[in-house]
This record gives C-alpha cells, structure tokens and sequence, in this order.
C-alpha cells in the first residue's frame, strides 16, 4: 500500500466499474412489469390549447393510460417550485409565475411537456403519441432579451409586465454615478454572454416505482441532488411524505448543473406510477434534451469603467439582462444575482460597484445554472471590460491588471459587493502563468506564424469565483428557500472498516476516491477498507448535493466533523479499555495511545468494543462507532487563478485553431491532484466551446435552432489542444480542509482568456471586441471586411 | 418476427427482434448488456460504439437484423475472464481518461479500433482526428488522448507476442 491519504494521484475506484460497462445509470435499471412514458411537447413558441383530443392514442396498441395538464390539474396537484426568491429594487417580490408540470392553457416554449403516454413498450408509447390531436391557436412569441423588453411586446405571462421577472440592483448608483462624474476616463463595452446547452452525455432519465403493498414510491432519477428532488417534489408538486417516497440517484453521466433541478418529468413518471400502479419509466431521446434540460447563460450587458489617469479602477457601473426562458427551474432567479453581481470586484480592488440586473422571460427553454452559474458571465464581462481598457488606454494589460489586484496582504478583502475574500495570491498565480506560458517569447511566435499567413493571439486572464456554497442563513437572507449545509454519516464497522455516507453526489467528480482519502489521512484505515455510499435517500441521512464545486469543501467538511466525533468517541472506549485518563489519549495513524508510554489500541479494536460491550464504559456510553455531522459552512471559498490562451486564425478561412492553453489555479488544499487536473481540464474545454463553438439559438419567433448535435457545435477532441494545467494554492481559511473547489474554474476563467486571444490576434483588423462564439463565419467576415484597409495602409 | 442469430462477446444469440429494432436495442433491452450507451439520436457522440466483427460501428446506426451472422464486440466483452483488464481499459484508469464513464465504452471501443488500425504509431493530431466520432463532456479530451498514445506499444507489443 502506497501513500493514500491527502496529496495522493490515487486511480480511481469507480473507474474498472465503468471501463467494464458495469456502470448502474438511470436509463440501465429496468423494473418488472414496467411500462414506458413518451411525453407529447409543444411544437411551438407560444400557443392557446384550444383542446387536445387523446381518444385514438388510447386505443392504440399497447397503450395504458394517456394523461394531460388537465388529469394533474384535476388532482390539484402543485407546479413545479422555484427555490428562490429574490427582490425587486423597491422591495416588492420577483413575478412567480405558475409552471404546470405538464401544459394547463398555454405552451410556453418549444418543448413544453403537455401530455404524456404510457404503453407497454417504448415504440408503442411513441407511435400513440402520434395519434394525440392538440389544437391550438398561435400567439406572438419572443425569444430573445431585447425582444422580449421591447415597448409592446408580446407577454409571456398574463400579468408579468414587460416580460420583466425582477429588476434588482446591488451599490449604490448615486456613490456610483458620482465617482464617473469625476473620473478622469470612462471605458464602456456592451457584450453578450451566449446562450448554452450543457449536454451531460448521458440524456436525463426517470423511472417511477410503486409499491402496491406499502404504497411507498420510489423514483430512479438523474440527479445531482436525490433529497432535494425527495423534498421539492413530495412536498411541493405530488404532496407524498418523506416516508413514502425514496429518491434514487445511481451513477449519474455527466450534470454540469442541468441535473440540480427538479423537472416535469421526474413527477410525471412518479405520479404516472401511483395512477397506473406499475414502474413507468422515460428516457429523453437527445432531441428532447435540447428542448427541455436548463439551459446556461444568455445575458446581454453594458459594462463601464471610471479610471484615473494611471489606469486604477475607480468605479463599475453595469446593467444587464439576463433570460429567465419561459418558466422559473429550481434556482434560476439567484444565478444573474448573487451568483454573478456579487463577483464583479473579481480580483480587483475597485472601490465602488453598481449593478442592476433585469431578469426576464422569453419563449424559450428555462435557464438555470450551467458550470459556473453566474460566475462565468461575471469573470467574462470584467476581463473583456479589462482588455478594452488596456486597448483603449494603450496601458499594458498585464501592468493593467497587476496595478489593479488586490495585494496578497489584504485578506480578508471586504468588496463593494458583499462578499469578504478569506484568501488569495493573483499575482503569485499570475505570475506563474506567465511562466508557464512563455509569455515573453509570445512576439517571436507571432511573428513565426504570420510567416505561414496565420494570425496568432494570445489571451490572457486573471479571475476569482465563489462556491462551496453556501452559509445558509446567509442564502436564506438573500432569498434561497433552503439551507446550503451538508451531512455525512462514517459508520466504523466492528471490524474497522468503514463506510462513509455522504449528502454530496459524484456524477464524474471521482467522490468514490477523494471522499475514502479523506478518511485514510484522518482515521488511518487503508482505501481498501473504506466505501463511499452516495445518491439514495433511503441511505443517506440527508443532503444537499453536488453543484458549485461544494462537495469537498462542504461535504468533505461535514466527513471531517463527523469523523471528529468518531475519534472523540474512541478515545472514551480507548481510556476504559488501557485504563487511563480520557485527556491523556492521543489518536495518530488509526491508533489510540496512552501518551508518554506504549500502550495502544488499534482502531479496530475500538470499534470491535464498541460493537461487542463487553469490557464497555457502558454506563457512560452507548455501544457502537457510527457519527452523523451537518456542516454549515461559515462563508463561500474564492477559488482563482490565472488562464492564457493562445490562437492561431487562418484568415482564408476563418478557423481559429487553439495552440496553446494554460491554466494557474488557486483551488486551496489539493486532495487529488491528478482529479484536480481532470476538472479543470474538462471546464477549459466547455469554456473554449463556449468561447469559439457552441451557441442555442431561437429563430425571432422562438423555434429552437440549434436541437440537435448536427446544428449545437460540441467541442470535439481536435478543438481542445493539450493544456498545461498547474495550481498555486492558498488555503480556504474557514473550513477544516483549507479546499476552495475546482470543479468551474475552467469553465469561468476561459471563455474570456480565448476570446482576448482572438481579439489580440486581429488587433491590426480594428477589432476591439467581439461576442461568442468565434466562429469561423464570423472572423472571416471581420477579416475580409478589413482587407481594403490593411492593403492600403 | 423475424429472428437474428448473432455471436456477442464469444457467445452466440438468436433472438426475435422488429424490422426496426437497432442493434443497440438489441443488445442492451434484449441481451440486458447496458454497457453500451445510447447519448444522442443523430449517431454523433458515439457513446453506443462497439466493434462488428473486429471493426468500430456506432450500434445506433445500424439495424439489429443487418448483424445477422456477424461477431459483435461490446465493452463487457474486452476484459479476460479472470478480469483483468485490455490494455486500453487500463490505461484509460491509469491516466485518468474517464470522468462519469458515460462516453467511456464507446471511446474506448472506438480507440481500440484505432490503435489496431495504425500499427506503425500514432501522433496525438491523428488520435485527436480519429476521435473525431466520439464526445466527451467531462475530460476535454486531455487525458483521453494520453491513454491511447500509452495503449498504443502495449496493445502492439501485445499482438507481437
């Protein structure tokens, strides 16, 4: 046994289960007698249900039962919730709309479920839905933001004026406004965030299960979160307690945050269940996941800087909007708000910021958090405001930023925007990433590729994120209806080996390894002793689960705490048993000593006592070695670092080919340092499909363009280049582990690192800015657009 | 119905399948073998690779009937009966290849192809072309292309013995 504990590249132990196809997903588990659900969706943007005739699919072959919006209605059967709540600027609540789970009245957005099948097979589900006549009546749709704020335009729902969800704002605009009136520069920029896709490979899924004896329900589901499905669903939607419903999610293929929420057809598939009384299940073919996972980003903003003469930030003054889709999904409302706003000090020491944000509903797929979730488009819009600065004020942009950080003695940093930074060192990552780099020799390479005809840019940038969210009273002040802590459960069993129950969910992120090593370096039981049990409610005491890179920081925490509470009980049953004093027993390397002399008893002798109280201080204590821990966290960790990209542009084509990518990150304690690298390489890689690739786009009238992998631009292995991938941490100062996170670095830090990369590579084509995605199409216009010019200079 | 007789991972099946059902439904509904996944409906991502007598096929493309007397490899197939696994299956674990192992059959079929396709050696640009059927979400590719470059002397030395 080699070194297995903290720090340790240990392979990982799920990995022979899913090389071997042993992998348990959602769409793998099959019930007896279980029937298949085919959901009918709306075609169209926006339309009145005029009427929906299911008589022909009933009496197609196979077929059980057909239901629609109507059937759940009758039930009185709650809609889908929103988890949180946020304010307008005059104190009045956000516009909640109601979100049937399946269509009641209205279809919203191309994809709305609004009736549902349920027949003996798969085909036979699908060929009845074809016989499912719907009527509607067209209505005026919008799709996208500046649509849907335009005078007139048409209302997506009755009653929400202006399309306008909530209009919230954080600083102070007068302070604001009278630093700009004063300052000896303003740079101002508008830019896009573009809509995304998340497209986890494996297509969400559902099984529904009931027990005709008990009346208990299960649902097999893909999810990041089992308990909060378990609460959102059974207390808001089908009004089943947590006693008769279990909530189970197996290995899960990929999230990137569109498996946090609770969808329609997770509570189509459950209820279908009860009604029928036998396992339904669904499975989205990839179309459907198009239309109805969450979408990320689509945020249309202006940004403006004031600065003195030498270039320093004075004061950030910003409004956006952000695109809310037709209905609010789980968590929507705190992502262009306290997920984004609250970031835009990012790693600088800008005194004063304002910032309002309009969110706003369009006939289109809901929006919610997609890897990074506000952070993103925050760390996009200061970094491309940053270079535009530099380019405008002819001020290098490496000094610019270095002048601008907030010094590594400055912590904690209170910002202008509510949160306090406990750590970090920018430009100690920085500097790294210059180094790393080669940024000094970037000229000479330049200069070699427009020998080949290539225009070759370099991109740099310099960010800060939050997670391991969240406080809860904090989030609960903000407006979160629930709290952001997280549990777990080590169960020492009498022979020593251990199981470790934890809240978190591991959909990729290796937990089956990092969470065991934990408990190697803490409780000193070899890996091969230690078992990781996750995603089931019936198991785990409670959770919160796995998104905003919170599982080691928060459910890593929650282990430590429990497994305090283990060690504080073992060294009770340790004192009984080596008759000694309580204080003077020490644990060190899964051993309890009495200090000062040689006397110890292995863990595994405790635990054997524990469970056989023989010779047992039974009076005092209770047998067994079995501890449950809540660990609330006391503030955000505040991940950073430094990304640089460098691009090469064909300007006979347009295609961008990414030479190089390099990435410093400050992600505090490392627990795996190979599945630290794995994370960040695999958010630089949706970071650059962001950035040069990958765009949902509506037509004007709210038609999905963009539904399948034929017309949404993944990132395929030769767009990625080979990435350097290093980190210079500091410690989170506030939780046990000193672990920030580093599941969204990637995807935060390098969407602006590329696109500044394009932009410097046609700086002599007068482009300032440019929106995503860098587009092949796109940046052979802008070339050819400048040819004239280039040629007569 | 008609019937379709097919050797799958060394053991032979006749099974009663429609006209329309794809070897992938074959092989995870009827066969129960759930290692090969379906990711997408246009036959882009490759999650449903698996080799037809010794050649990669996206299973999703191809009718169950048209496999009628033909040899089909799945990943459950790959590893020896004591379990230890193919070379490309370890190195993948060893380099850190997989992320939520949704991809993972189908590249590592896929990659297999490759390798047995290119004896003389293969530069990371051509792994990277050769990948260019398969998506992943998780890994960004990275440590995927390591794994076969490290496969690649294995799986030939292998074969060389």
């Amino acid at each position: 046994m080699g070194f297995e504990g903290i720090g340790a590249s240990v392979r990982r132990r799920e990995d022979v289960r899913f090389l071997s196809g042993k992998g348990n997903y959602t769409d793998d588990i099959n019930r007896p007698g279980q029937l298949y659900a085919f959901i009918v969706r709306a075609d169209r943007p926006h339309a009145r249900i005029d009427g929906i005739d299911t008589a022909e699919a009933e009496k197609a072959p196979g077929v059980v039962r057909v239901f629609t919006g109507a059937d759940m209605a009758a039930e009185n059967l709650g809609g889908l919730p929103c988890g949180w709540q946020i304010h307008n600027q005059d104190g009045s609540p956000m516009a909640e709309p109601p979100h049937p789970v399946l269509a009641v009245g209205k279809v919203r957005h191309v994809g709305d479920p609004v009736a549902v099948v349920i027949a003996e097979t798969r085909q036979e589900a699908k060929n009845a839905a074809e016989l499912i006549e719907i009527r509607y009546t067209d209505l005026p749709a919008v799709a996208s933001l500046t649509d849907a704020v335009a005078a007139g335009a048409p209302e997506v729902h009755d009653g929400v004026a202006g399309n306008i969800c909530y209009d919230w704002v954080i600083g102070d605009k007068a302070t604001v406004d009278a630093v700009f009136a004063k300052a000896d520069r303003v740079v101002k920029l508008e830019l896009t965030n573009n809509r995304l896709i998340p497209n986890a490979m494996e297509p969400r899924a559902a099984i529904g299960d009931f027990d005709t004896s008990s009346g208990d329900f299960t649902l097999y589901t893909t999810s990041q979160n089992p308990h909060v499905i378990r609460l959102l669903m059974g207390a808001f939607v089908l009004h089943i307690p947590e006693n008769k419903l279990r909530v189970v999610a197996p290995d899960v293929g990929g999230g990137f945050g569109s498996k946090i929420y609770h969808y329609a057809e997770e509570a189509i598939v459950t209820w279908a269940a009860g009604k029928v009384r036998r396992p339904v299940k669904w499975t989205a073919e990839r179309s459907e996941s198009f239309m109805s996972d969450a979408h990320g980003r689509d945020h249309v903003s202006t940004a403006e800087m004031a600065l003195d003469k030498e270039g320093h930030f004075l004061g950030l003054r910003i409004t956006t909007l952000a695109n809310m889709g037709a209905y609010l999904s789980t968590f929507a409302p705190c992502v262009p708000t306290y997920l984004y706003a609250t970031l835009l000090a990012g790693v600088y020491k800008t005194p004063v910021i304002y910032c309002n944000v309009k969110a706003v509903f369009t006939n289109t797929v809901p929006v919610d958090a997609y890897r990074g979730a506000g952070r993103p488009e925050a760390t996009y819009l200061l970094e491309r405001l940053v270079d535009v600065i530099a380019h405008d004020t002819g001020i290098d942009k490496v000094e610019l930023r270095r002048k601008n950080f907030i010094p590594a003695d400055a912590f904690p940093y209170q910002t202008p925007v509510a949160l306090q930074y406990d750590s970090g060192d920018y430009q100690t990552t920085l500097k790294v990433a210059l180094a790393n780099a080669d940024w000094n020799g970037f000229e000479a390479r330049r200069a070699e590729a427009k020998a080949r005809g290539k225009l070759r840019g370099i991109g740099i940038s310099t960010y800060l994120e939050a997670c391991g969210i969240a406080p809860s009273a904090v989030v609960g002040s903000l407006g979160a209806r629930a709290g952001l802590y997280e549990v777990a459960n080590i169960r020492v069993h009498p022979t020593g080996s251990v199981t470790v129950f934890t809240g978190t969910h591991s959909h990729g992120q290796g937990h089956e390894t990092t969470l065991a090593q934990l408990v190697v370096d803490q409780l000193g039981v070899p890996l091969s002793q230690v078992e990781v049990v996750h995603g089931d409610t019936a198991k785990i005491p409670f959770g919160m689960g796995t998104y905003g890179s919170r599982s080691l920081a928060v459910g890593g925490s929650a282990m430590v705490k429990a497994m305090d509470k283990i060690i504080a009980k073992g060294k009770k049953i340790a004192a009984h048993l080596m008759e000694a004093s309580v204080q003077d027993i020490e644990f060190k390397d899964g051993s309890f000593r009495v200090a000062g002399t040689d006397k110890a008893k292995a863990l595994h002798e405790i635990s054997l006592a524990a469970y056989v109280p023989h010779n047992y201080p039974i009076e005092e204590l209770e047998p067994g070695l079995d501890e449950t821990a809540f660990y609330d966290p006391k503030n955000f960790t505040f991940p950073g670092g430094c990304h640089i990209a460098e691009v090469e542009i064909d300007p006979e084509t347009g295609v961008v080919e990414m030479v190089n990518f390099t990435a410093v990150d400050d992600v505090g304690r490392v627990v795996n340092p190979m599945i630290v690298e794995g994370q960040v390489q695999g958010g630089v890689a949706q970071g650059i499909g962001q950035a040069l690739l990958e765009s949902a786009l509506y037509d004007p009238h709210g038609q999905l363009l963009s539904g399948s992998y034929m017309d949404y631009t993944m990132p395929r292995a030769n767009d990625i280049p080979a990435m350097s991938v290093a980190t210079e941490n500091t410690m989170c100062t506030h939780n046990p582990l000193g672990s920030k996170g580093c599941g969204e670095v990637g995807a935060i830090g390098s969407p602006p690192a590329v696109i500044n990369a394009v932009v410097d590579a046609l700086k002599d084509h007068g482009v300032r800015h440019l929106d995503m995605p860098a587009t092949a199409p796109k940046l052979w216009s802008i070339i050819q657009a400048a040819q004239p010019r280039l040629a007569a200079e | 119905m008609p019937q379709v007789t097919l050797t799958v991972n060394g053991r032979q099946h006749t099974v009663d399948v429609e006209g329309r059902t794809l070897l992938v439904e074959l092989l995870r509904e009827k066969l129960g073998l759930t290692g090969t996944h379906v990711g997408c409906d246009t036959s882009q991502c490759g999650a449903c690779v698996v080799h037809v007598n010794g050649e990669s096929v996206k299973s999703c493309t191809m009718l169950a009937l048209q496999a009628d007397g033909d040899s089909v490899t799945t990943i459950e197939g790959l590893a020896a009966a004591d379990g230890t696994l193919h070379p490309m299956q370890e190195m993948f674990r060893e380099h850190h290849a997989l992320q939520c192992g949704f991809c993972t059959p189908g590249m590592v079929m896929t990659a297999i192809d490759l390798v047995n396709a290119h004896p003389s050696g293969l530069t990371e640009k051509e792994i990277r072309e050769g990948l260019e059927g398969n998506l992943c979400r998780c890994t960004g590719y990275h440590n995927i292309v390591k794994a076969i470059a490290a496969a690649h002397p294995l799986m030939h030395a292998k074969a060389a013995e």
